[in-house]
């Protein structure tokens, strides 16, 4: 094994307890609220905040923003309630980590929360759960209801004199929601549309008053850093990428599933060590790092190490942690014709760019796929994503095009085939590859 | 046409939250849950108790794909279209369910009893191809065990 191999996990230590449900009492035996005893009237909000920027822990649903710098941009006395939403609509393709952590290690995330809402002043929180985590919603309100009877929640939380309300809200199947100002929308009762920024939600969120918006695993990583301290946390993985990431790993793989490692494992050994590689002794072929809005990489890309800079460096992103792996028998073309029908069933509708861009792209791409595309189609599909990128109120139209332009950068010979030979050479239409 | 217990469940809802807007999805949910889908006199009855024109609930109503505007089966299946899953070979999957039950995705079978739905990523990759059955999750799927599971719907 590597020296990732031996990686002591941290939001995953859980999984060697025997047994382990997840509960309050069994959340407690094995360390959990600790931070919040250590923490609550002993700190000031405002080295709770200086700790986590000194941890430089990154957002784990797809920016990689700093999470401290976030919770900075609070203003001190704007005179309105601050607002915490955790946002638990995991929806990227290939995303599979915040529903785990939910349904197996809820107490954490809540510890999380109580301790992110005590550092940035907020008083009532909110669990926003995707609509399809029916379970996870169960789950999520089973421990809110535990952590409410022992006095985790509610008034005066352990005689510090701080008091926390959380609210737990389930969505209703749109991955648009994820997008943090949709999801703010979509809270309000409203259609989950992205709200144009500036003014950002730190300013202006939900109901209008300060909000800091921050995902499952960010904040389930934020009593580990208090009860251990920042420089425990920038010991994990690269300076700029540091602390723990849960990679979901999926596709053609011999082990799929969520590795805890820190963000200095290469590509190369998620896949063949820890996913056990590829079954059927087929080659590797393709390989998408963070999501189905990152661009793809290819076997040359295999050393790369999964960090945010690293993966940007090579022309991709870390995004949501969502590691898909695709051998020599995936069409290149039928890929692109699935990520494209993705991005169109969940675009908004609001801004033009995106609405028309993404139907324009399935469309060509389903054509090809047939067998009827054009000669001209390749140079028609990156001219209509050069027109999709930064030009809309969010970045969903940007995640549409981007993928697409890199499978015709690394693929296009693929593409010529298809077109040339008037046909899918994979037999595609019984699925990407054929059974 | 709302139980009286469901509106005061409700009632203690819509008081938790700043505004009462907020409330929205979670009463949807529910009612279509009580009624079994979001009927125009299920969307008129939600306006007004929350205060608004049935065309804000209906906005919303039609953006989520969970909501349902249109009567579903008694049981509803949602079988994952994305990525992964079909890497894994979720389409020969989906198109058995449309053979065996004589429907296209996106219909309901005659006697009412099972929907089929063409989902994007249900978040199990992990264990695709993936459905998602009555809510809960099936994974790893196969021919035999789907042929299992729509055994015991059609049966039920």
């Amino acid at each position: 094994m590597t020296e990732t191999g031996a990686f002591e996990k941290v939001l995953t230590r859980y999984q060697t307890i025997p047994g382990y449900r997840g509960t309050l009492p069994e959340y407690e035996a094995h360390g959990g609220y600790q931070a919040l005893h250590t923490v609550l009237g002993k700190m000031a909000p405002a080295e709770v905040v200086d700790a986590v920027k000194r941890s430089g822990l990154r957002g784990r649903g797809g920016a990689g923003f700093p999470c401290g710098m976030k919770w900075g941009f609070i203003p001190k006395d704007s005179g309105k309630p601050v607002y915490l939403v955790v946002n638990g609509d995991e929806s990227e393709p290939g995303t599979f980590k915040d529903r785990m952590l939910i349904e197996e290690e809820p107490h954490q995330i809540l510890e999380g929360v109580i301790l992110s809402s005590y550092a940035i002043g907020c008083h009532l929180a909110f669990l926003y759960c995707r609509g399809e985590f029916v379970r996870g919603a169960q789950v999520l309100q089973r421990t809110i209801a535990e952590a409410y009877d022992k006095g985790y929640l509610g008034r005066n939380i352990l005689g510090s004199g701080f008091d926390l309300d959380v609210i737990q809200h389930r969505g209703a199947g749109a991955y648009i929601c994820g997008e943090e100002t949709g999801l703010l929308e979509s809270l309000e009762g409203k259609r989950g549309q992205p709200r144009p920024k500036p003014p950002f939600p730190a300013v202006s969120g939900l109901y209008r008053c300060p909000t800091v918006v921050n995902n499952v695993e960010t904040l389930s990583n934020i009593p580990h850093i208090l009860l251990r301290g920042p420089e425990w946390f920038t010991a994990i993985g690269p300076p700029k990428s540091t602390g723990p990431r849960l990679f979901s790993v999926s596709g053609h793989v011999a082990r799929p599933g969520n590795y805890e490692l820190p963000m200095s494992v290469t590509l190369r050994q998620l896949i063949f060590e820890h996913a056990g590689g590829i079954p059927g002794g087929r080659a590797l072929k393709a390989v998408i790092p963070g999501g189905s809005s990152s661009p793809v990489l290819t076997p040359a890309h295999l050393d790369v190490t999964m960090d945010f800079d690293s993966l940007a460096a090579v022309g991709s992103m870390g995004g949501s942690g969502a590691v898909v792996v695709m051998d020599e028998t995936t069409c290149m073309v039928r890929v692109g014709e699935i990520v494209s029908r993705f991005y169109h069933h969940e675009s908004c509708g609001q801004c033009t760019q995106c609405r028309e861009g993404t139907a324009w792209l399935h469309k060509v791409l389903r054509r090809i796929e047939n067998g009827q595309g054009r000669k001209e189609d390749l140079d028609l599909l990156l001219d209509m994503c050069d027109n999709m990128k930064g030009k809309t109120i969010c970045v969903l139209s940007d995640a549409a095009a981007m993928p697409i332009e890199s499978y015709l950068k690394h693929f296009r010979d693929e593409f010529e085939r298809h077109i040339r030979d008037r046909a899918c050479p994979f037999a595609g239409a019984a699925g990407v590859r054929k059974h | 046409m709302i139980a009286e217990e469901t509106r005061h469940r409700f009632d203690a809802l819509v008081a938790r939250y700043p505004e009462k807007r907020s409330a929205m999805i979670p009463i949807l949910h529910a009612v279509q849950a009580e009624v079994g889908y979001l009927s125009p006199a299920a969307v008129e009855w939600i306006a007004q108790y929350l205060d608004l024109m049935p065309a804000d609930v209906m906005s919303v109503a039609s953006f989520y794909d969970m909501l349902h505007l249109e009567p579903v089966g008694k049981h509803l299946i949602y079988a994952c279209q994305n990525l992964t899953c079909t890497l894994l070979g979720a389409e020969p999957l989906i198109r058995h369910i449309e053979t065996r039950l004589g429907i296209r995705a996106g219909e309901t079978t005659p006697d009412g009893k099972i929907t089929l739905k063409r989902m994007e990523c249900l978040a199990a990759c992990g264990d695709g191809p993936a459905m998602q059955v009555d809510g809960e999750y099936h994974g790893r799927m196969t021919l035999e065990k789907l042929d299992r599971i729509l055994e015991t719907l059609q049966h039920d």
